[in-house]
């Protein structure tokens, strides 16, 4: 989003813009000097970035601590790191209320359907961190037990680290929330270009290998 | 801990109470364990308890693959009043996996029991509640079992990308 | 056609009309109580944990925890590993107090291998570990007066865990997760400038701590909320398997640093704080009078901090030091083979245990004489103390349970490992 600075060239220039806007107040503009008031104090965008500003400015992240980089989560609230500068202290537990979801910690197989489930019941526009290594791939943990999070649910913003310092986090965020400003598309799913990614029906086969399992020597992949 | 002949007159206690409960004693970098008979387990423990070891500190299983019998439950039992651990062990086949439970003697061995049954396959017999504890309720096989493949994703590493070599597709 | 497993044939055969648990109060009034699924995501649970709770109006009757829902395998996944890259893996189980789960299972190995450590890596570990005790019960304190509602106690806390990061920091280069327990004694010496920080953080802590425990010690909703409230008495704790600072608030005295040392506690004088009633309160203040204490053993350290190797000069088992590399055809050859196949370890069982922030938390290693760990098996505090739960929390209301969670301290990386 793009910002226009004004350059600021002296004091003088603030007591004549003072006088314009008390006259303005007064209805003593007109003309010329009205129409030059206007377009110095008004700003113009589209409705489009205005609300991405917004949006972007104002997320509610959700408690979603899961493992280690929770307690790195939880560092970004308190005040070395402070997210209230960025409007993001609010952190709800409710998934109808949230619209950030950062998935903080190690995402094991039985975690797994509740975490899409969550991310389900989260309102559109929704957006989803993965922080750390282990939700983005399985960080340092290559076993049975873990998911990495793209593989069933889609994550704008990984964040590497094992855990990430509350800093990378924040960049990361940042990142995020840059991304919303520039480019409000509702909906993941065209965001992602992922029609057709519906929830398991009962009836798909169920038998075979777990998805994580792998019998000895065979890596030819999932 | 019991030195070694504080050790071996235990031992010889137990086997005077509970015949054929005894098989094995060990004396390892100072620290005591009884290798005991499966089914003398509470019995043992039990006796242990009279003796002073009053708190159960863990209930762990491993695998002994290869060597048979494969499956292995250990008990660290701790006396405080005498500041003394030993550690009772015994092994059990992977197709007569079958102990009985300390758990109505030590309600700690709950929720561990339950565990050593999730990993390794072990059925104690009289526990309350013998249900996976860590790994999903319908998960089929025992996954820390030796023969149980890691698993994992294969890694992709970039010089094999470059070269054409994506082996996940 | 799909094969149904015997999971699901149970589920669908639950008839959820058929009233459970019928409780019969008074003449023709029958009551059932409310099963209500806690979690795992849940804003006050700590970590992911599921409770399904029993309860008749607002009154708990029974809970049951479902734990696993961050099992990481990590004892699978340290199998997999050398020696000495397992200490990684094994850190981030109970993940307030990693230093504390790399001491446990370097203890083990180091029994196994036969190598001693010296003073002044002891001494260092002492020094971090207490560190990082003063740590986890700062996280503790802080997140569960966030559940009591004394939501600025966080920020206070976590004030002073950014200081302790920053000593973390400046002694291993990571603020989590160091790994700077290794097998044989600490991976690097400390820094030029880290003592002084340590003294003047040692200055400094004692009157913030007095301010924390000011904050909370008489006020009235503190007392009301913690006093009397989830009591359990010693003998149903012991032989629930608790240890740790719910073992000593209930009044039973048992410090695994005191009652059987290790890594030189003995040189040191501290004393372990013990409750009285075992209430929610003395869990609270047992914590955090702990935190005094851990200052002081600190504090003797830096005293003490004897000189010499800050790791075993067993080449075998630990990595030589890098200018060695440029002069010794030996020294490179050990790191050669310590870095790519690690070092072997004769056959052997051990079980080591140390007094964590929790409770005792031991490790088991089996080694078959291989370069790799035959079994890791960690023995955390939490999740024998999560069986305690259950009786803590009968006939309370469900806000004395979150209370009574939250002085429970679990942390689920180390129940589920």
């Amino acid at each position: 989003m793009e910002i226009v600075r004004r350059e600021k060239t002296g004091a003088d220039d603030f007591k004549v813009r003072q006088r314009r806007a008390q006259q303005m107040l007064r209805g003593e503009l007109d003309g010329d000097e009205l129409e030059q008031h206007v377009r110095e104090s008004i700003v113009t965008t589209t409705l489009d970035k205005a609300v991405g500003w917004a949006r972007g400015n104002a997320m509610f992240p959700m408690t979603f601590g899961l493992a280690c980089c929770a307690i790195e989560m939880m560092s970004i609230v308190a005040s070395r790191v402070d997210v209230a500068r960025f409007g993001f202290e609010a952190f709800r537990a409710s998934p109808r209320q949230a619209d950030l979801l950062i998935l903080s910690g190690r995402i094991s197989i039985k975690m797994a359907p509740i975490v899409r489930r969550i991310y389900d019941q989260m309102l559109e526009p929704k957006y989803s961190i993965a922080m750390g290594a282990c939700s983005s791939s399985m960080g340092v943990f290559n076993n049975y037990a873990l998911v990495p999070a793209d593989k069933f649910m889609p994550v704008d913003v990984h964040v590497p680290g094992c855990p990430p310092r509350p800093e990378a986090l924040m960049h990361g965020i940042l990142k995020l929330r840059s991304m919303i400003q520039d480019d409000p598309t509702l909906g993941w799913r065209e965001r992602y270009n992922a029609v057709g990614t519906e929830e398991l029906l009962p009836d798909a086969p169920t038998d075979g290998p777990a998805v994580n399992v792998y019998p000895p020597g065979d890596t030819a992949g999932a | 801990m019991p030195d070694a002949t504080g050790l071996e007159l235990l031992a010889a206690e137990l086997r005077e109470q509970q015949a054929d409960a005894v098989r094995d004693t060990e004396h390892f970098r100072g620290k005591a364990a009884l290798h005991v008979d499966p089914a003398a387990i509470r019995g043992t423990l039990l006796f242990l308890r009279e003796k002073g070891f009053e708190f159960l500190a863990s209930v762990h299983g491993l695998d002994y693959y290869p060597e048979e019998p494969r499956l292995g439950v250990q008990y660290e039992l701790l006396s405080m009043a005498n500041l003394d651990r030993i550690t009772v062990k015994l092994r059990v086949p992977t197709d007569a996996a079958r102990v009985e439970s300390v758990t109505p003697d030590w309600p700690t061995a709950d929720h561990q029991e339950r565990e050593v049954f999730d990993m390794f396959g072990v059925v104690f017999d009289g526990h309350p509640d013998l249900r996976r504890i860590l790994m999903p309720e319908d998960y089929e096989g025992f996954p820390q079992r030796r023969d149980f493949p890691i698993g994992g994703e294969p890694i992709l590493f970039t010089k094999d990308e470059a070269f054409g070599r994506d082996y996940t597709a | 056609m799909t094969e149904i497993s015997d999971y699901r044939r149970q589920e669908d055969a639950i008839d959820v009309n058929a009233p459970r648990q019928p409780v019969v109060l008074g003449e023709g009034i029958e009551q059932e109580l409310l099963t209500i699924n806690f979690g795992p995501h849940h804003p006050a649970t700590h970590g992911v944990l599921r409770l399904l709770v029993h309860l008749e109006g607002e009154v708990v009757r029974d809970l049951k925890p479902i734990i696993g829902y961050v099992h990481t395998g990590i004892e699978k996944t340290a199998e997999d590993k050398s020696y000495w890259k397992v200490v990684p893996i094994v850190e981030r189980m109970d993940y307030l107090a990693y230093y504390f789960n790399a001491m446990a299972y370097c203890g083990a190995v180091e029994t196994l291998v036969g190598v001693e450590v010296p003073k002044r890596a002891q001494y260092l570990r002492v020094m971090h570990l207490e560190l990082n005790r003063i740590m986890s019960h700062l996280v503790w304190l802080g997140t569960s007066a966030l559940d009591l509602g004394a939501i600025s106690m966080f920020w206070y806390c976590f004030r002073e865990r950014e200081t302790i990061l920053d000593l973390f920091e400046m002694s291993s280069g990571q603020r989590m997760h160091t790994r700077y327990i290794q097998v044989g004694g600490v991976i690097e010496d400390i820094p030029p400038g880290f003592a002084e920080r340590v003294r003047a953080f040692c200055e400094v802590m004692p009157d913030r701590i007095d301010s924390y425990r000011d904050l909370l010690e008489k006020n009235e909703i503190v007392l009301q909320r913690l006093r009397n409230v989830g009591a359990l008495g010693q003998d149903e704790l012991l032989a629930l398997g608790v240890t740790g600072p719910l073992l000593r608030s209930a009044g039973h005295p048992w410090d695994l640093r005191k009652a059987m040392p290790y890594s030189s506690y003995e040189d040191f004088e501290f004393m372990i704080p013990v409750g009285t009633l075992g209430d929610n309160y003395d869990r609270f203040f047992v914590r955090i009078a702990e935190m005094y204490e851990s200052v002081k053993i600190i504090e003797q350290c830096l005293e003490g901090l004897p000189e010499g190797p800050y790791i075993t000069e067993d080449r075998k088992v630990a990595l030589p030091p890098r200018w060695e590399l440029a002069t010794s055809m030996e020294a490179l050859i050990h790191h050669f083979k310590l870095v790519t196949e690690g070092f072997r370890v004769p056959p052997g069982e051990a079980y080591y245990p140390i007094e964590s922030p929790r409770g005792e938390l031991g490790c088991f290693v089996r080694s078959d004489g291989s370069s790799k760990p035959a079994r890791v098996h960690m023995r955390d505090p939490s999740f024998v103390n999560l069986q305690a739960t259950a009786p803590m929390v009968k006939d309370l209301y469900i806000a004395d349970m979150i209370a009574t969670l939250a002085a429970l301290d679990p942390i689920l990386g180390g129940i589920d490992r």
